[in-house]
């Protein structure tokens, strides 16, 4: 009972670290593209020390593990959990792990040794068992902002609307798409 | 990832307090009588605290207060529940966000959450297998009844283009708020310098209660450069910042999930 759980926990470990290294070039990624005066390598790095992922069941160890990865160009992208990306155009998908909170899998598509779009294909608050656990669970980051109607969304949280501003709030678009 | 048959979506718009306040309503009860009464409820809290806190009618308790006209004794014993949030506010967030500001009394940055929590409460407990989404002004309390049916899928406004969305956060049963200046200028100002904060665009907190969640976002908005250090050590919530150069992180860690992995 004990070693088979703790053999378990192990692996999901080392997966989410290497993952996590994923997740890391995505912020590094994001904040790089974001433009502006952040250092694309200082965002990165800070980013990555809090890191909501880390808080699966790698908790603190995960984080040290980002803090301590060099990872703020986005083409140390071979860190990505399968490994196999090339300077060509390619997209990685990590494999599902099954953490204690449901099954993590991230896809990182990477070209001429950037990344160019990062997709969470399953996160654990998808998981119904855990459900208490994942009540509130990580944002996931739109490479591209896009419309709610891509975005297949329930409800918008923004800066105060008011009710002179609703009319052309995306809310105001939803709420009259549902009735 | 599945569609349940019962997915169908049920809205309700209403404006209070100079909000638009949004519900969504899915599962048993979301297009029945029993949902038209809770919402009826729900807005009714809505409108008696706003005849409490308001501080636009002059008549409202906390106007009074403001200008001494009473003394919090005399107030409902909401007000001194309200007042104590945002002391907490003030000490956890370093004085950046003050319910008193330049000699005024505006404990609106406070009242905001509680009220939504309070008026999620008819949801909550009249609507058996019904999960709801009660957005006001763009923060919200999110509840889902069922939790084999999907989250309540949240998009998170871009703040350089509100048609947008920069992030989508899946939400069974939290609350999720959002701070900027988007939609109205300078209306969070850092209150230990009583300017407005210029680093962040927008700040969004996903936490267990909308009290909470508005709260955070509101301070780490204030705090600036500092917000997104400041509201990573808070525990048990997650965030997206908007950095005013367009930049976007996402922060926090759920330090209470990690305490159980062992």
């Amino acid at each position: 009972m004990v070693n088979p759980t703790m053999n378990r926990l192990s692996r999901n470990l080392t997966w989410l670290l290497s993952t996590l290294t994923v997740v890391v070039l995505l912020f590094g990624y994001k904040t790089s593209t974001g433009g502006g005066s952040l250092s694309a390598d200082s965002s990165a790095v800070s980013s990555a020390g809090t890191a909501p992922i880390s808080g699966s069941s790698s908790g603190s160890s995960g984080s040290s593990g980002l803090s301590s990865d060099p990872s703020s160009s986005p083409s140390a992208s071979s860190g990505s959990s399968s490994g196999s990306s090339s300077s060509a155009a390619s997209t990685v998908t990590g494999d599902v792990a099954q953490t204690r909170w449901g099954p993590v899998q991230v896809a990182v598509s990477v070209a001429s040794g950037k990344v160019t779009d990062v997709q969470v294909v399953e996160y654990p608050s998808d998981n119904p068992r855990d459900a208490e656990i994942n009540s509130y669970a990580l944002p996931i980051l739109i490479k591209e902002t896009i419309s709610a109607q891509s975005a297949n969304i329930d409800m918008v949280s923004g800066a105060t609307v008011t009710s002179g501003g609703y009319i052309q709030s995306l809310q105001s678009a939803l709420d009259q798409a549902g009735v | 990832m599945s569609t349940a048959t019962d997915d169908r979506v049920v809205r309700r718009v209403a404006h209070v307090m100079g909000m638009p306040i949004s519900l969504a309503l899915r599962g048993r009860h979301a297009g029945d009588l029993e949902a038209h009464s809770a919402w009826a409820e729900a807005m009714a809290a809505l409108k008696d605290v706003d005849r409490v806190f308001s501080t636009y009618r002059k008549d409202s308790f906390v106007s009074r207060l403001d200008r001494g006209a009473l003394d919090v004794v005399d107030c409902p014993p909401e007000v001194a529940e309200v007042l104590a949030l945002g002391e907490r506010a003030r000490r956890e967030s370093g004085g950046a966000f003050d319910v008193r500001r330049s000699g005024r009394l505006d404990p609106s940055g406070v009242v905001k959450g509680w009220a939504v929590e309070r008026a999620a409460r008819p949801l909550r407990h009249h609507l058996d297998d019904t999960d709801f989404c009660l957005s006001a002004g763009g923060d919200m309390v999110c509840h889902v009844a069922d939790p084999a049916r999907d989250p309540w899928r949240i998009g998170i406004e871009d703040p350089h283009d509100p048609t947008r969305v920069v992030a989508v956060v899946p939400v069974r049963d939290g609350a999720v708020a959002t701070s900027g200046l988007a939609h109205r200028g300078g209306h969070v100002v850092d209150a230990r310098t009583g300017r407005v904060p210029e680093a962040l665009a927008s700040v969004t907190v996903v936490a267990a209660d909308l009290v909470t969640a508005d709260i955070d976002a509101t301070a780490a908005f204030a705090l600036g450069a500092e917000g997104p250090g400041w509201l990573a050590q808070r525990p048990g919530r997650t965030g997206v910042v908007v950095h005013a150069d367009g930049a976007i992180q996402v922060v926090g860690e759920r330090s209470h999930a990690g305490e159980r992995g062992q």
